[in-house]
């Protein structure tokens, strides 16, 4: 039972996972996205689109990243070569996504595709318990859980994840220690949107291979909360994804057992936790543990430097 | 400057001739349909736009509008206010959240025609329209029933609200009615339309061993996951069994071109007068889709039977004796549940498992 749950704990926090991992990317460079749910969106569709014209699974998540990069790239250069509005310019990027998949992906809908299936990894998916949740899964979920160790390796252990946080926390800063600020913010928030992409692309190729406008259902906005939640860092935003795939599972399954407790209960627990969650991670901020990028959500113009 | 009267004295003369010449020939009809979701949602929506096109066949039945994703309650009255503002004078609001703003913009413009679709309140130039799907609900039960080899069937749920409640009622009706043994878990999702959480749902009623599955959602999600489990499904809303080729057994579905062909008609004949429209398969508004080869063939006699007693009347799936979830009987032998109480169904019939939350 708890092996069965914790399978489909995964595999309903993959797509938040990556769109969590993405928005971090973002935010690390001092770039705020409200566009998250519009690029996953514009990630599905690509994806779905991609796999079904080449047949190519792998092709499909490429076309996912290429898609939302590019979608990305209109944010960053609103925010980063203009300084626009970042707020604006995000909630513009998400109506952008849904108008925009809904013109495109009027002829997907009804298609069909055969989605990523499972494989297990030899000896590692017999184990018990942890088995069939961690290792016997599609190829995606096996990328993201590689991802979140590369993030963080590329965060804290390479020059290049240096820069990316020393132009979010100090742009002015970095620039005078010979980082480029416009060049980091730009690829931070085109790469991140990618990966956002691919979030979308999991739901459109793995878990329910098809494409239906919309078919995000305000998953994108959990993940730019769950940002907060994770503190800036990828293992926490694993575990954040994987808390909320998991409650959302659990109250699914309390009622498939028929047990009595009110399905309004469970159905309300998933937000429950997202408010219980914001609440401890502001107490940790007030008390001065907050890991914010401090130059988030400002441009930054060497003309203004200080 | 006189000019420019004769001019304005031109023009109204234009316009007045038009006018007359509009009362001389019948009504064209200019029709305008308020969707509560995206055309692209391969359910509800989808099938009143196949509908719509049906309907748009008709030789005096101009060009269609149709909007999408309009959010139910007061914001819908603006956008049914800017179609009769545009010249339509059939407007059909599809969704339940926009009665009142429907009869409220119908007040104000007595010379439009006004369809709600699954409402009760009604005024002289407001109509309702619904489908009795619990008939063809009822006969995908039969199927469930006699193709569950473990007797636990699932059912996907949306929200816990009579009409739902009414085509699980049915179903398990259906089920009961040739395998009293089978029971139907319930799982609700408090979604229309939420594809990953109801593949989840539709993943965990697998989990506790149902082989077949059913569900109410827009998206066919539930019919992926029986697909990949090797499990049965049984659809909803349109036929979509390219999602499920294996597992797919039949589905109850809408066909809602025969009634809005048959409205476009009576406002263009100037027949039309306000009613509450209930249709059932009799008038074809709902069916139940062709049964998959899966089905054997005593089974699929045993479907037309059923479904011929429901078109002539002389099989109603709330037809006495029934119980209730706790066992009591709640409509006697010889008795047929009123259409009232079908409408305000709060209760699950025996052979439900599951609860509604009040």
């Amino acid at each position: 039972m708890v092996e069965i749950l914790l399978d489909a704990t995964v595999r309903a926090g993959t797509p938040i996972l990556f769109a969590t991992l993405g928005a971090i990317i973002n935010e690390r460079a001092g770039i705020i996205n409200l566009g998250i749910e519009g690029l996953m969106l514009i990630g599905a569709l690509a994806g779905f689109a991609g796999t079904y014209l080449t047949g190519s699974l792998l092709l499909g998540v490429l076309f996912a990243f290429a898609a939302s990069f590019l979608a990305g790239s209109i944010h960053a250069l609103i925010t980063v070569q203009l300084r626009g509005n970042q707020i604006v310019s995000g909630l513009a990027l998400t109506m952008f996504g849904v108008g925009i998949t809904a013109l495109f992906g009027k002829g997907m809908v009804g298609l069909t595709i055969v989605g990523f299936k499972r494989v297990a990894i030899p000896g590692l998916s017999q184990l018990p318990l942890i088995g069939r949740p961690f290792f016997n899964q599609d190829l995606l979920i096996y990328f993201s859980f590689l991802l979140v160790f590369v993030i963080w390796f590329f965060f804290y252990r390479t020059r290049w994840g240096l820069g990316v946080r020393s132009v979010g926390e100090n742009p002015a800063a970095a620039d005078t220690c010979g980082f480029s600020v416009s060049t980091y913010r730009f690829f931070a928030v085109t790469i991140g949107s990618g990966l956002v992409g691919i979030g979308g692309a999991y739901l459109s190729l793995a878990s329910t291979p098809m494409w239906i406008e919309n078919m995000t259902a305000g998953r994108g906005w959990i993940a730019v909360a769950l940002v907060i939640f994770a503190g800036w860092s990828s293992p926490r935003a694993m575990l954040g994804a994987y808390l909320f795939g998991g409650i959302t599972a659990m109250q699914l399954r309390f009622q498939a057992m028929g047990t009595t407790i009110s399905a309004h209960v469970l159905q309300m627990l998933p937000y429950f936790f997202t408010i219980l969650v914001l609440v401890i991670s502001t107490q940790r901020i007030q008390k001065g543990a907050s890991q914010q990028p401090e130059g988030l959500g400002l441009p930054y113009d060497r003309e203004d430097r200080k | 400057m006189k000019k420019v009267t004769l001019f304005l004295l031109l023009i109204l003369a234009v316009c007045f001739s038009g006018n007359v010449f509009a009362i001389s020939a019948k009504k064209e009809i200019k029709t305008g349909f308020v969707y509560v979701g995206p055309v692209g949602d391969a359910g509800w929506t989808y099938s009143h736009d196949q509908g719509r096109e049906e309907m748009e066949k008709l030789p005096y039945v101009e060009p269609s509008t149709f909007i999408e994703s309009v959010p139910e309650g007061a914001e819908s009255a603006r956008v049914i206010n800017g179609l009769v503002r545009k010249g339509h004078n059939l407007i059909f609001t599809t969704s339940f959240g926009y009665m009142d703003a429907t009869i409220d913009v119908a007040k104000r413009n007595k010379d439009v025609v006004f369809m709600h679709c699954s409402g009760f309140k009604t005024a002289e130039n407001v109509g309702t329209y619904f489908g009795r799907m619990y008939e063809p609900r009822y006969l995908s039960g039969i199927v469930a029933g006699k193709m569950t080899k473990k007797n636990i069937i699932g059912y996907v749920a949306a929200f816990p609200i009579p009409e739902v409640i009414r085509g699980i009622n049915a179903f398990t009706l259906g089920v009961q009615s040739v395998n009293p043994k089978a029971e139907v878990k319930v799982v609700w999702t408090q979604t229309w339309f939420d594809p990953g959480v109801e593949r989840d749902a539709a993943d965990s009623l697998l989990d506790v061993g149902a082989d077949v599955l059913t569900m109410h959602q827009d998206a066919p999600a539930t019919m992926q996951a029986a697909e990949a489990r090797g499990a049965y499904v049984i659809g909803y809303n349109s036929d979509m069994r390219i999602f499920a080729p294996n597992a797919f057994l039949t589905a109850p579905i809408w066909n809602w071109g025969s009634l809005y062909t048959k409205l476009a008609e009576e406002v263009h004949e100037g027949t039309w007068k306000s009613e509450q429209l209930w249709w059932g398969m009799k008038e074809g508004l709902v069916d139940l889709a062709p049964l998959s080869s899966a089905v054997p063939a005593d089974v699929q006699a045993l479907v037309t039977e059923k479904a011929n007693a429901i078109k002539a009347g002389s099989l109603h799936p709330f037809s006495g004796p029934i119980k209730d979830q706790s066992g009591k009987e709640v409509v006697a032998a010889g008795q047929v549940l009123a259409d009232g109480a079908l409408l305000g169904m709060n209760f699950f019939v025996k052979g439900v498992q599951g609860t509604i939350s009040k």
